[in-house]
């Protein structure tokens, strides 16, 4: 178990850094919401099953939304 | 200057873990609040999710006024984002496999956020995770077809008062019980049936509701405000 906790974290870092590297906005957004997504198969390792819902729903799903219709609101919604 | 800013800011944070990490063991905290609630929790409230029990019977004033952030929140978004201009162009339909797989998505993401929302009291998930699961379950059929109107907006506030006046009714029902505000009230019933817990899962079907309606009014907005190209 505490080899998958160990990828999971090194793919959420990496995801992390991904964020700030990457030129394009669509990529940085996909790569924030893996973080929230890893952070969300922590919690339940941790055995906190209802944080991690709230994690999967608002953190990977709601925000990335409401990022993504910002990106598109301020005319950035372009892949490149 | 933001780079100075930006390297105390990091130093202050890494500063801070070390000191959390040098006092207190992972995974063993000297409140022992957890331990209390364990013990009592399914006697007292009759949820066999105590996480529950704990978000709407030992701090339900908490919630509430989660609640009440959550909607100041949600109306100054569509304060900032303002109205449509009425020429303002449309994106076209999207294709055939977003569409099709919208109707498909649709009633099951309704299914699933209703269930969570009602089985709040029993396993995992509550309110706020089915009332964002019901609201992502508005708003995928508008993204597969821009501008229709799946429900007036006028009905979805309407909805959303309601539900949060029913939290704080149930609220003042066991102050006139002689509770104090937000005490669970009525029978407990049996650890784990549906319909046990008293008055916590009709708390947490209005929770539901009430964050359900708002968000998808608000990811509704959002996806209204015309896109500059």
């Amino acid at each position: 178990m505490e080899v998958v906790v160990l990828v999971v974290v090194i793919v959420m870092l990496l995801s992390a850094v991904a964020v700030m590297l990457f030129k394009d906005f669509l990529a940085a957004l996909a790569a924030m919401s893996v973080v929230s997504l890893g952070l969300s198969f922590l919690f339940v390792v941790v055995r906190a099953p209802d944080v991690a819902m709230t994690e999967a729903a608002i953190g990977a799903g709601l925000s990335s939304l409401l990022f993504a219709l910002a990106l598109r609101r301020l005319g950035l919604w372009r892949s490149q | 200057m933001r780079r100075f800013t930006a390297a105390l800011f990091l130093l202050g944070l890494g500063v801070m873990i070390a000191a959390i990490y040098q006092h207190i063991d992972f995974g063993n905290t000297a409140v022992n609040a957890g331990q209390e609630i364990n013990a009592v929790a399914a006697g007292e409230t009759g949820a066999a999710n105590f996480v529950t029990s704990v978000v709407l019977a030992y701090r339900g004033i908490d919630t509430l006024l989660e609640l009440t952030i959550l909607f100041t929140a949600a109306m100054i978004g569509g304060m900032v984002l303002g109205r449509r201009r009425v020429d303002a162009p449309r994106d076209p339909d999207a294709g055939f496999i977003l569409r099709t797989g919208a109707d498909l998505l649709f009633p099951l993401l309704l299914v699933v956020g209703m269930y969570i929302i009602l089985h709040g009291h029993l396993t995992p998930g509550g309110g706020f995770q089915g009332g964002v699961i019901l609201a992502a379950a508005f708003f995928v059929p508008l993204l597969a077809r821009p501008g229709i109107m799946l429900i007036d907006q006028r009905i979805v506030s309407l909805v959303e008062g309601l539900a949060g006046a029913v939290f704080i009714i149930i609220g003042l029902l066991a102050m006139f019980e002689g509770y104090e505000f937000l005490t669970p009230l009525y029978d407990k019933g049996e650890l784990g049936a549906l319909i046990s817990a008293g008055s916590l899962p009709v708390l947490y079907l209005a929770v539901g509701i009430k964050v359900g309606s708002e968000l998808a009014g608000l990811l509704a907005h959002l996806a209204e405000a015309e896109a500059l190209d």
